[in-house]
């Protein structure tokens, strides 16, 4: 009995000190998200108020796509439409390549990683630089994100100073501009240090686009405004100098106005970092005087999970991360334990709408203990949402054969209440099976516990006896 | 009032002294209870392994052993959860008149009954162990992710009792790693939750851990015996019937 997530995650515990650190780290995030809802006396109601803020969009999209589109065009912006990942993947390269682009810097977007975009990029000679710290950290490691909110924080110091040294040519040249300032660099993973030289390596990336690419954390449908927020101004870095700028958006991102981003602005940085705001919350309009900004809206399979009653709600999703933060499965087995790019409850159940036969071996990833549910800022119902998912896994003929196996034992056992009986008056036989037996691999239980006892005589017979 | 004793089936095989102290504690009160003794399983462990359909004739048969009494109450806040809130929807397009009665043991002293004095004398330091679908399905208490006013129906309880130390421990309602068959398929996660809910319980100093599901607490108890962890575990309602 187990599954690619379950095998995975074994392998994980295998340094309990790294689970402890990674579960502590994200636990530590999920507190102060507790604190800032603590201090907001209205907060479960800016939860339900965002949630049918989303519901409404996401009901009337056709209606709020068609206002968003004329008024970015209004503003001077180019909009494009993509149905799926390919047909994006060629708008942004014939955008590029039309005005012989060679080296993109961009913002974090989950889409482009959806999408594959910086693959499909690269391969046609396209150069493609992150500018988020941790996506940067992690495309010189050569390694996805583990997390949509905070994709490295599951490296280590030493190995991003390691990354740095092998690979950022001029690091020494940094450094000495480092001591110019009065750095010291007695320790040469010293965190202050290598974000130094990070700052210094990407400055330097800016300065050499062609053409810098946004994703969007919402988009305003009565303004046209396309909403990116970001702790390290590196949105408004790649957007600043590079006279091109293409915006990749989930055509569930809009939102109606101003007074609904109000909503969203208290909810998104507090839910997800545990800030009250993120550093930079950006609004992008129009076109830089001289330069030209591209809209691509992708639906990339979002318009079939609107007609899909039991899990539209993921539509809602705003992408803060909070679910992952709480999810003890989550910290406890990391990102690449899941075989979806997003992992934890909201990417168990993205990956089941995005290819449920591929996809099923996160079902697995979740104890039902709902604590996502309680946490996600637009209410998505997850939980319930995986609970429906694991219904559906027989007839995609992905169920465990041995779930199904006890399952039908129990339901056979359970219909029948003389069997039932019988069972429990046989039951305290199990205790004489031998602890070799009993405790090995034979059985699955015995993995972590030491089994249990049977009492000599169940309720039913006690009851029977009139032993109360 | 007539009340339906329902002791769920791995309470009634591995501790029928939880279903005992139920009884007792029921009856002591002066309540007028009743065991149907055709009663097996809410159909709990199919639906979450993905098999609900093999729990529809169970939640039916629920339904028929059930529906005359005024309140059905189990000593099992998961259990009396799935029969409210999924049984419902089991029995689509059939009358369901059992789940919307169906209640814990807590919430039926706490709010119905509105306990207010208790017998009980238990002079131990005990931990709660609030179970996910105590807090979050049944709100046993205020999950601790809402900003919502604190409460905690079972501490409310345990304070009746003469000579008890309560405490929580560190990260309150965090999941144990129990979830039925979540605890064999994903086991080195299941396990290492239980080890560290283990240590939170374990650093209050108390000297047993008490909560309303033995599930939780069978699984917390499996992992202290195998890692040599010495502290004892007892359903909430043994505490609550202690004495009688």
């Amino acid at each position: 009995m187990s599954t690619q997530h379950s095998k995975a995650a074994k392998a994980y515990q295998q340094k309990p000190e790294v689970v402890e650190r990674h579960d502590r780290t994200f636990f530590g995030v999920r507190q102060k998200r507790d604190n800032m809802a603590r201090a907001l006396p209205e907060w479960e109601n800016l939860r339900a108020m965002a949630s049918q803020i989303k519901k409404h969009t996401v009901t009337h999209l056709a209606d709020y796509l068609e206002q968003f589109e004329q008024q970015a065009l209004k503003n001077g912006v180019q909009v494009h439409w993509a149905k799926d990942a390919e047909e994006y993947n060629t708008i942004v390269y014939d955008i590029l390549s039309s005005h012989n682009v060679r080296k993109v810097v961009k913002s974090k977007s989950m889409l482009t990683e959806e999408c594959h975009l910086n693959e499909n990029l690269e391969q046609r000679g396209i150069e493609v630089i992150e500018t988020d710290l941790g996506e940067r950290i992690l495309q010189m490691m050569k390694l996805a994100p583990s997390h949509i909110v905070m994709p490295a924080l599951h490296v280590h110091r030493e190995d991003i100073g390691n990354t740095f040294r092998q690979l950022i040519p001029d690091l020494d040249e940094i450094a000495k501009g480092y001591s110019a300032i009065g750095g010291s660099v007695t320790d040469p993973n010293d965190p202050t240090f290598l974000t130094f030289v990070a700052r210094m390596h990407l400055r330097r990336q800016f300065m050499e686009a062609d053409a810098g690419m946004t994703g969007a954390n919402f988009g305003i449908a009565a303004t046209g405004d396309v909403v990116v927020c970001t702790n390290e101004g590196n949105a408004d870095m790649s957007t600043s100098i590079p006279k091109l700028h293409i915006v990749s958006m989930g055509i569930e991102k809009l939102i109606p106005d101003y007074r609904a981003m109000g909503v969203f602005q208290r909810l998104l940085a507090r839910n997800g970092t545990g800030q009250e705001t993120t550093v930079y919350t950006s609004h992008f309009r129009g076109p830089r005087p001289g330069g030209e900004m591209h809209i691509v809206l992708v639906d990339n399979g979002r318009s079939s999970i609107l007609g899909n009653s039991e899990h539209w709600q993921t539509l809602k999703c705003m992408r803060c991360g909070a679910c992952m933060n709480t999810c003890p499965v989550y910290r406890r087995s990391a990102g690449y334990s899941y075989t979806y790019f997003i992992p934890g409850p909201i990417g168990i159940n993205l990956g089941m709408l995005r290819n449920p036969k591929e996809y099923s071996d996160n079902v697995s990833a979740c104890s039902l203990c709902c604590s996502c549910d309680n946490v996600c800022p637009v209410q998505v119902d997850l939980s319930s949402q995986v609970y429906r998912w694991r219904q559906q896994l027989d007839s995609l003929g992905k169920a465990d054969p041995m779930k199904k196996m006890m399952s039908r034992g129990m339901s056979f056992l359970f219909d029948r209440p003389a069997v039932y009986n019988a069972a429990l008056w046989m039951s305290p036989a199990v205790n004489w099976l031998p602890g070799f037996l009993m405790n090995s691999s034979l059985n699955p239980w015995a993995y972590g516990h030491k089994m249990m006892k049977f009492p000599k005589k169940s309720f039913h017979q006690l009851w029977k006896e009139e032993k109360l | 009032m007539k009340i339906g004793l329902f002791v769920p089936c791995y309470v009634d095989a591995l501790y029928p002294e939880v279903g005992v102290s139920t009884y007792r504690l029921l009856k002591s009160l002066g309540l007028d209870v009743e065991y149907p003794e055709r009663q097996t399983c809410c159909g709990q462990p199919m639906g979450n392994a993905g098999f609900e359909h093999m729990a529809e004739p169970l939640a039916k048969k629920f339904d028929e052993l059930f529906r005359g009494f005024d309140y059905v109450v189990a000593p099992s806040a998961s259990c009396a959860a799935y029969v409210r809130c999924f049984h419902p929807n089991l029995m689509k397009g059939h009358a369901c008149e059992a789940a919307s009665k169906t209640m814990d043991i807590v919430e039926f002293l706490h709010d119905v009954i509105k306990v207010d004095h208790l017998s009980a004398r238990f002079p131990y330091k005990v931990s709660v162990h609030n179970s996910c679908h105590g807090v979050r399905e049944l709100g046993l208490s205020s999950p601790s992710e809402r900003n919502v006013p604190r409460y905690n129906k079972i501490i409310d309880l345990l304070r009746l009792v003469d000579g008890i130390e309560v405490v929580e421990p560190e990260r309150p309602d965090e999941c144990c790693g129990f979830g039925g068959m979540f605890a064999v398929e994903e086991q080195a996660v299941s396990r290492r939750m239980g080890h560290d809910k283990l240590r939170c319980h374990v650093d209050t100093g108390a000297a047993y851990v008490t909560g309303p599901d033995s599930s939780c607490l069978m699984h917390l108890q499996g992992v202290a015996e195998k890692e040599g962890v010495n502290i004892k575990f007892v359903h909430v309602v043994q505490i609550l019937a202690a004495g009688l």
